[in-house]
């Protein structure tokens, strides 16, 4: 079975049976990460470009590493050490690429939209690793495939996304995923980083970080870039997180079974306290390891089998 | 002598009360006669000169070339109060051969042009220079428009009485606000003694920010930065204070939002100096326009929402917005076909903009008469153009004529302008210009 697209590029389009699709298979590839030896013949000769136009750790290797568990060739560029600094547009590069027949590209790039126009651009697979403050889809993927994992449902969770709602691709593709999956999401950060509308997608938005955790089933802690300071978004990072930090304090009002995610990097003592992060609700490093999966995952469902 | 008679068309001069089936005869690039089946219409002076009769117009002349206009509309040419035409300094994008055939292509015969050229049109030198190119090589008649300050920078006054003496019709640093209210006040006031039109850029630059599109649900979803309603709502409240504070003559270009059109009507009401122009495409889009990242649907202001659309269109039919202007501003497709917060600003509108303004007629938002009004006698009207926007005997012989029924497809590669940066490609219009005149001659036709 295969998804009946040719990209990944957000989560607002993707359907319910697409998503349960991507994670069930998710599911079955995780085993191929705990093998001897770790790798699987399934997309041999296939050719994969990561093209990262932002620095990234997670994601680019997380990529790389399912692409290559998959046998296929993985081939990174990143904008530092590419013709991208001598000037050349996004068009010019996508050309270049597909020139050399690739069977799919993975672009994370600052401009949101970048990904879709890249799509439009090529006749290979696109997948968005994220595209500015637009969508992040494989992130929403892999929290909804650690999510389920940890409830084995979804559907009636309730999920607090605390932080920097404006400028976060995670916290959209997040909010369209969970909600697509029947859980409600309740956002929660400062005024200025809470965007225009954004309850028009059904989430809640409260102001508290409090009232947020107090009966979520997960709380998703969203980084926060130290840069929002300079633009004024909030006063200074001690005060920022002294309201919407969680550390253990917060967290003694939340529910008793309640899991903690971050896509990472975090700051620690900022958005989230270290002993939150290295304790017993977090599950930031099982979020990393079902990242491998669901990576292999979309590589196997766009590029797996003979093209139709 | 050149003479062209228009015969047998539906005769519309908004700013004489003329709507009826008749004739205009031409001589050299004056309007020489207008006949009305059925109506006295009124010379020059406002005397009756001549009952209709049965006699046509030109009737047994010789060298007369004769243009059946039945079926059609014939009226004043239009006169775009806001285009860029690129031209010193950008020909890639838009010159001023190019602009004008566009305009002509579109049924305008007089377009007003920014200044925001390179060298920027803040001295006499280069308003001669656009002038003298316009001469040579436009198919229309070239309205400069000089710039409020110096290199657009908005620090110093420019020359802005010799601006006028050479020629320009008003004064904008449109693109740019003019951030500072002391020196917006100056302009106003200064432009007085030369009864000069104050055209503003309306926007809170600060509240504005890295803003690339409306915000709202829409760039919310597109996580895209917003620019809110009230950057514009600001500074047309500033700038309506400083009209009453000088007297001066307030113009407010592309009105965009509720909002704005809500103070001007106020500021009408209260009988203050200020008038304001729309474009087509913000009365015709709304920021959803941008779904899929389309840079075609990037300006500033940007495209707002339907609420604001019905603002805007009861501002055209109370009054409120006396105009309708292009904000024609040609960008070369490498500046468009980039992601889209690096994309240029602007749309092309010349050869757009008449089958978009007559859906306002078939939405009972304007009548035939009061469309043409706002395309062609008002913007007359606050240029100070006495002989243009109306059919009167002895006005200039720019006459656009019009079939309204006319259906088409907007393909932006067929387009006169130099570039294609249009939203309405491959749109289904109704209504062309098929002969545009200027100064008695024939500049287009189709």
């Amino acid at each position: 079975m295969r998804l009946k697209r040719k990209d990944i590029l957000t989560i607002e389009d993707l359907a319910r049976d697409e998503i349960e699709l991507i994670l069930s298979t998710a599911q079955s590839f995780k085993e191929v990460s705990e093998r001897e030896i770790k790798k699987v013949p399934t997309l041999r000769g296939r050719t994969i470009i990561n093209l990262f136009y932002e620095a990234s750790t997670r994601t680019r290797t997380s990529f790389e590493i399912a692409a290559k568990r998959m046998s296929a060739d993985a081939i990174n560029i990143s904008a530092s050490t590419s013709s991208v600094v001598k000037g050349e547009t996004l068009k010019d590069t996508a050309k270049n690429l597909e020139a050399m027949n690739p069977d799919c590209i993975v672009l994370r790039h600052p401009s949101s939209g970048a990904s879709e126009i890249l799509a439009r651009l090529v006749k290979c697979s696109v997948i968005n690793a994220g595209d500015g403050s637009h969508e992040h889809p494989s992130q929403a993927l892999l929290d909804l495939l650690t999510v389920r994992e940890r409830f084995e449902k979804i559907e009636g969770l309730k999920i607090a996304i605390i932080g920097d709602i404006s400028h976060s691709r995670v916290a959209r593709s997040n909010i369209y995923g969970f909600i697509k999956l029947g859980a409600e999401v309740t956002v929660a950060g400062p005024p200025t980083m809470i965007p225009s509308g954004i309850e028009k997608t059904g989430c809640r938005v409260l102001y508290k970080i409090e009232d947020a955790i107090k009966d979520a089933d997960v709380i998703m802690m969203l980084r926060i870039q130290l840069e929002r300071q300079k633009a004024g978004l909030f006063p200074t990072v001690r005060e920022y997180s002294r309201l919407f930090g969680l550390d253990s304090i917060k967290l003694a009002n939340a529910k008793k079974d309640v899991v903690i995610l971050h896509p990472g990097p975090i700051n620690r003592g900022v958005e989230i306290s270290s002993d939150v992060a290295d304790g017993p609700y977090s599950l930031i490093l099982g979020q990393v390891k079902n990242g491998v999966a669901v990576r292999m995952a979309l590589f196997y469902l766009l590029l797996g089998g003979s093209r139709e | 002598m050149n003479r062209l008679l228009i015969k047998g068309g539906r005769v519309i001069d908004p700013a004489n009360g003329v709507d009826g089936i008749g004739d205009v005869l031409i001589e050299g690039e004056k309007i020489k006669e207008i006949r009305i089946e059925g109506q006295r219409v009124k010379g020059p002076k406002g005397q009756r000169v001549k009952d209709s009769d049965t006699r046509t117009l030109g009737h047994s002349d010789t060298g007369l070339r004769t243009i059946d206009a039945s079926g059609l509309l014939v009226c004043p040419g239009f006169i775009d109060m806001h285009t860029h035409l690129r031209e010193p300094g950008y020909e890639y994008k838009e010159t001023i051969r190019t602009g004008t055939m566009a305009a002509a292509a579109g049924g305008f015969t007089s377009i007003a042009c920014m200044a925001n050229t390179n060298p920027v049109n803040d001295n006499a030198s280069v308003t001669r220079y656009i002038l003298k190119k316009a001469m040579e090589e436009g198919a229309v008649n070239v309205l400069p428009i000089g710039a409020i300050s110096k290199g657009l920078k908005g620090e110093t006054l420019s020359e802005i009485g010799e601006l006028k003496d050479s020629g320009c019709v008003a004064i904008s640093d449109d693109g740019r606000p003019v951030a500072n209210s002391g020196l917006m006040r100056l302009a106003m006031e200064y432009a007085r003694q030369f009864n000069l039109l104050v055209i503003s850029h309306c926007e809170d630059t600060g509240l504005a920010g890295d803003g690339v599109m409306n915000e709202g649900f829409v760039s919310t979803k597109l996580g895209l930065k917003g620019i809110p309603d009230a950057a514009e709502d600001i500074m047309v409240a500033r700038d309506i204070a400083l009209a009453e504070l000088t007297k001066g003559r307030l113009h407010i270009a592309h009105i965009s939002t509720k909002g704005s059109v809500a103070l001007v009507r106020n500021a009408k009401q209260r009988g203050l100096n200020i008038t304001a122009e729309v474009t087509p495409h913000h009365f015709t889009l709304t920021d959803e326009a941008v779904i899929g990242y389309n840079t075609n649907a990037k300006m500033n202001p940007p495209l707002r929402t339907m609420q604001d659309i019905d603002a805007i269109k009861r501002g055209l039919k109370d009054g409120t917005i006396d105009a309708i202007a292009t904000d024609h501003a040609p960008q070369d497709s490498d500046e468009k076909d980039v992601e889209f917060d690096k994309a240029a600003n602007g749309i092309i509108g010349l050869e757009t903009a008449l089958p978009l303004c007559l859906r306002l007629v078939s939405d009972n938002v304007l009548t035939l008469s009061e469309l043409i009004a706002k395309l062609s006698a008002n913007p007359a009207k606050l240029f100070g153009l006495n002989s243009k926007g109306t059919l009167k005997v002895g006005a200039d012989a720019d006459i656009a004529i019009v079939d309204l029924n006319k259906e088409w497809i907007v393909d932006a590669k067929e387009l006169k302008s130099k570039s294609r940066n249009t939203p309405f490609d491959g749109w289904k219009m109704k209504g062309k210009a098929v002969k545009t005149i200027v100064a008695g001659k024939i500049v287009y036709e189709r």
